[in-house]
Order: structure tokens, then C-alpha cells, then sequence
């Protein structure tokens, strides 16, 4: 269970039963929902954007430890970015779970959310760590039009 | 505990240390069946119909006799009552476009069970959608079975009943004759989903006087996209072709054609041979080891399953607590913890289950679920198998209860 034991580590499993980013948002500026319809991990991401900087982040929903865990950390990793940086760090974790070479630089930047490097080794559960990326990277995406 | 071992006929089964608890979704192939697809594609492969020469016509010959051996199988009164497809879904598509179409009109009524398969559910919806007919569902109870005052939702305005033999979810046995003997006396047909059942129990449509009947070959032991559509000959003959092209014609002239003759009239182009002959191989495979001892075997795996199940407060069970009414799959949860970790977790220590919503959306979101685990046995499955599954669930919880709290 070696690869798995370290996948389900304290830290992941404290934030997928934490309800610390689970807090709602009074006046979010924006929201999208993003879904795995095949193993049907659900979230809700929603947002303060303010000038360009994502000022806050909430997200409410449900699915596995892996995806609730990657929607609450990526939450932690990315508030008081700004747009700009926040597509980098996307990219970034796109390019590790795909297990493209990252730079020691890139690596930093993800903080926390390098938890979820040993995700490109489990084909199966890869959408689950990408749900909230991909939905966040469409949100951002959406507020350039 | 004294149990048969088919293990050693089953190559994959024999030659690996997982614990395959995913026969539901699809079972493993013994040596007859590989054997026999090879002899063919060794000795006797040709398009069959199609040519005079010998080869030719032992292809047919072979095609014929696999018809023959599931007619007999399944106890059709003709093998004329037939249709190779290449599974479950396509039977089921056929009989929506080719009977449901034709047959179904406004207001008029088709009942499934909330236990239906989305390929016994869905084309459905397109018929009545199309038709402007009501779709009504025959719910379960609290104990995973279909209340006979359910059945009272049958009534004049039904014209098709369309059931799963069993749940492929739940596990629950349907009670197929009162349901058939109510649907004909309102003068409904009935299609029985027998996609999971019969790997498990003998399913004689003669006797209990279904209409019409689908299953998929893999998940009994035969290969991957060959499956069955059996249809009374009189409803075949007066039903419309579903595809069209070579085989299924008598003569094509340039603004006109007429069909073969069931069930050919339903087998458009060129068709699958080595799987109808691995299908025909699956059925002589089960036949000879027979019924009788296939369930006694799956029925103490079973019990054996669900009672060591039982024994782990963290488990919640989603089936009927009347053993004899279930056969081949357990559905069950971790408290607290996600069915996807759970079986991503169990690959981790060699169990293979399936977690999702097994195709069955409209069940779970009435049994309040998203998701469930499920683990199904086969006549290759052991105690073995069960224990490991049973210690590795032990481990999953001692590694998260502290997070479960
Ligand atoms: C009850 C039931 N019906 C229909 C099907 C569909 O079978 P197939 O995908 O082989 O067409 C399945 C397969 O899971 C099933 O369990
Ligand atoms: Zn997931």
C-alpha cells in the first residue's frame, strides 16, 4: 500500500474532512461548478475577485478525499494570488500530475499541493486531484471575456 | 467450508494473486471458451451466408448450432427466436426502436423497476419522450425488494414492462412471475433485463413466459461483444428491422427491399461468429458444471461474504437481509469514507471492486446515495477472495478512523 499510504497522508485527509474552505462566501463575484460525471466527485468553487487578485475562495460539494482534499488545499494555495499568478500555479499542477519535469522554483510554488505528486502514478484517480484546477482554470478563463 | 475450485479453468484467475471481485462487470474467460475462439479463427474462420465454398459453409454451420445452444439455453421454443447482438445495450436499443416506436402511443404507460440498468432505462425515456408515453417506476422497499401493491401501477394504459431479473446494484431477485402474469393480463409485453441474472440462476423464458429477454455473453464466461436478444417469433416477425444493410435482405431492388426472415431480419452485416461460437463454448462450460452446484457454490460465498461484512460496525450493507432473494453482488460503504478511496484503497492490497454509481443513477439518488462499493462473485471466486477483501477493509478502517472520528 506503499504509493497509496503516502497519497492518503494527514495532510490530505485532514483537508478532505476539514470544512475550513468549506466556509461559503457572502458576496462571491463569481462561482462554477465542476464535475467528474463518471465517478461523480461534485464541487462547487466560488470566489472573490477583486482587481485582478482572488481576494477569497469557498467551495461546497461532495466526492472522494482526493478531490475535496485537491479543492481545499488548492484553495490555501492559490487566495491572495493574483489571476496571472494563479493560471501559472494551475499550469504548474497540471504539469506535475501529468509528470512533466518542474523546476525546484516551479515545485515551491505549489506548496502544500505537491501532496498530490504520487496522483500521476494512479491513472484512476488523476481527474480527481485535477477537478478543482480545471474548474478554477475555466472560472479565471471566463473572467478575461 | 468445502468449496468446488473452477479457479484452475480460468487462465486469468489461475496465473494471478488479485482477488477479482468484479464478475458483474465482467467475468473472466475459462480455456474452453479462449479454446474454441481460436480453433475457430484456426480452422473455420469465413463470412459465413456468403459463400458456397466448405469453409464457408462450416462458419455457418457453427453460427447456427451457437444458436441453437443458447436457444436451448435460455429454453426458446426455435432458435428462430434468436438475435445475435453485440450485448445487453444493443438488444435493448433494438427492442426500444423496433418494438417501443412502433408500439407505444400517446398516453400510453411503460414500467420499469427504479433498479433498471441505464440501458434498460434510458432508451426507454427516448420512446416515451418521442411518444409522448409515461415512464412509471415500481420502487423498492426499505428492504431492497419490490412491494407486490407496487405491481398495482400495472394497469390498462401499460403496454411494455420492461425488468431487470436482478439488481445489478442490489442484488435483489425479482419475483418475475407475478410481475409477467400481471403485464399480460392488462395485455402488456414484458422484457426481462436477464443481464446479470444469468450467471446465477437458470432463466427458462418459456416457462415463465417472457416476451422477450436480453443478456450480454461476457458476463457469463464468453467473450467480450457478442450478446442476445430473444423475442417471441410471432412479435419478431411483425416487428421493423433496426439496421439495414447485407445479410438481412431478400431482395433489394432500387427503391425497394424485403427482409430475411427472423431472426436474420435483425442481423445486419457481417457478424461477430467467433463470439457467438465462444458464447455457445461459455453456455456448454456452465451447463456442464450445472446450475445446481453454481448457486450452492455462489450462495456460500455469499453468505460467507455478507456475514463477515456483518461483523465490521464501520460497514454499511445495502441489501435484502432474505439471502434467498439475492444472488451475485453486495453493495456496500465505509462509513465516512468515499467508495472511490475505498476501492482505490482495496486495488492497493490486490481487491478488485467497482465503485460508482454501477449505471444505476435513478437507484442510487433513491436510496439517498452517490455512490456505493460493489463486490461480485463468480463461480471462480472463493473464500479466499472474501477474507481478502475482508482483512483489507479491517486495514482501510484502522488507517482512517482516526480522520473518520
Ligand atoms: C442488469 C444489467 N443490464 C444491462 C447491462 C448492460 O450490459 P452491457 O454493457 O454488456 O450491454 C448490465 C451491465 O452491467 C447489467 O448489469
Ligand atoms: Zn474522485
Amino acid at each position: 500500500m506503499s504509493e497509496l499510504d503516502e497519497l492518503y497522508s494527514d495532510l490530505i485527509m485532514e483537508h478532505s474532512m476539514s470544512g475550513k474552505n468549506r466556509k461559503g462566501l457572502d458576496h462571491p463575484t463569481c462561482s462554477l461548478l465542476g464535475h467528474n460525471p463518471n465517478c461523480g466527485d461534485e464541487i462547487k468553487l466560488e470566489a472573490i475577485v477583486e482587481n485582478g487578485i482572488i481576494v477569497d475562495m469557498s467551495y461546497s460539494g461532495h466526492g472522494c478525499a482526493i478531490s475535496q482534499s485537491s479543492t481545499s488545499i488548492m484553495i490555501d494555495t492559490l487566495k491572495g494570488k493574483t489571476i496571472q499568478e494563479a493560471k501559472q500555479i494551475i499550469s504548474i499542477f497540471i504539469k506535475m500530475i501529468k509528470r512533466e519535469e518542474l523546476s525546484s522554483e516551479e515545485l515551491k510554488s505549489l506548496k502544500n499541493a505537491r501532496a498530490f505528486q504520487n496522483v500521476a502514478n494512479m491513472p484512476a484517480r488523476v481527474k480527481c486531484a485535477l477537478l478543482s484546477w480545471h474548474t478554477l482554470e475555466d472560472l479565471l478563463q471566463s473572467l478575461d471575456k | 467450508m468445502k468449496m468446488t475450485d473452477f479457479r484452475k479453468d480460468f487462465p486469468l484467475i489461475a496465473n494471478s494473486k488479485i482477488a477479482y471481485l468484479d464478475s458483474g462487470a465482467t467475468a473472466q474467460k475459462p480455456f474452453a471458451v479462449l479454446e474454441c475462439m481460436k480453433n475457430f479463427y484456426e480452422k473455420t474462420n469465413a463470412n459465413p451466408h456468403r459463400g458456397v465454398y466448405k469453409l464457408s459453409v462450416d462458419a455457418t454451420n457453427e453460427y447456427v448450432a451457437a444458436r441453437q445452444t443458447v436457444a436451448d439455453f435460455i429454453g426458446a421454443r426455435s432458435m428462430d427466436e434468436i438475435v445475435f447482438t453485440k450485448n445487453a445495450t444493443e438488444s435493448l436499443n433494438l427492442l426500444a426502436y423496433s418494438y417501443g416506436l412502433d408500439n407505444i402511443s400517446e398516453g400510453d404507460e411503460i414500467i420499469l423497476s427504479i433498479m433498471e440498468h441505464h440501458s434498460n432505462l434510458v432508451p426507454w425515456q427516448m420512446v416515451a419522450k418521442k411518444k409522448h408515453a409515461t415512464l412509471k417506476y415500481l420502487y423498492i422497499n426499505k428492504n431492497c425488494q419490490i412491494d407486490e401493491s407496487e405491481l398495482e401501477k400495472i394497469t390498462n394504459k401499460t403496454k411494455i414492462v420492461s425488468i431487470t431479473a436482478l439488481s445489478n446494484v442490489l442484488g435483489t431477485k425479482v419475483d418475475l412471475d407475478k410481475i409477467i402474469k400481471k403485464a399480460h393480463a392488462v395485455g402488456a409485453k414484458v422484457i426481462i433485463d436477464a443481464c446479470q441474472a444469468v450467471a446465477h440462476m437458470p432463466i427458462n423464458v418459456s416457462d415463465i413466459d417472457a416476451d422477450f429477454a436480453v443478456f450480454s455473453g461476457h458476463k457469463i464466461y464468453a467473450p467480450l461483444g457478442i450478446g442476445v436478444l430473444y423475442g417471441k417469433k410471432e412479435l419478431l416477425e411483425k416487428m421493423s428491422p433496426f439496421m439495414f444493410g447485407g445479410d438481412m435482405i431478400e431482395y433489394v431492388y432500387e427503391n425497394d427491399t424485403t427482409f430475411a426472415p427472423v431472426p436474420t431480419k435483425f442481423e445486419a452485416g457481417t457478424q461477430n461468429v467467433a463470439g457467438a461460437v465462444g458464447l455457445a463454448a461459455a453456455i456448454k462450460y456452465l451447463q456442464n458444471i450445472g446450475y445446481e452446484k453454481i448457486c450452492k457454490h455462489e450462495q456460500q460465498l455469499l453468505e460467507y461474504a455478507i456475514t463477515n461484512l456483518k461483523k465490521l460496525p464501520y460497514i454499511d450493507l445495502y441489501c435484502t437481509d432474505e439471502l434467498e432473494k439475492m444472488a451475485g453482488v453486495i453493495s456496500f460503504n465505509m462509513k465516512g469514507v468515499h467508495p472511490h478511496d475505498v476501492s482505490s484503497l482495496l486495488d492497493g492490497e490486490g481487491v478488485c471492486v467497482r465503485s460508482g454509481n454501477h449505471c444505476a443513477q435513478p437507484l442510487l439518488r433513491f436510496m439517498g446515495l452517490d455512490s456505493t462499493c460493489r463486490a461480485s462473485i463468480s463461480i471462480y471466486s472463493n473464500k479466499d477472495d472474501i477474507d481478502k477483501l475482508i482483512e483489507a477493509l479491517k486495514k482501510i478502517y484502522e488507517k482512517f478512523k482516526k480522520y473518520i472520528g
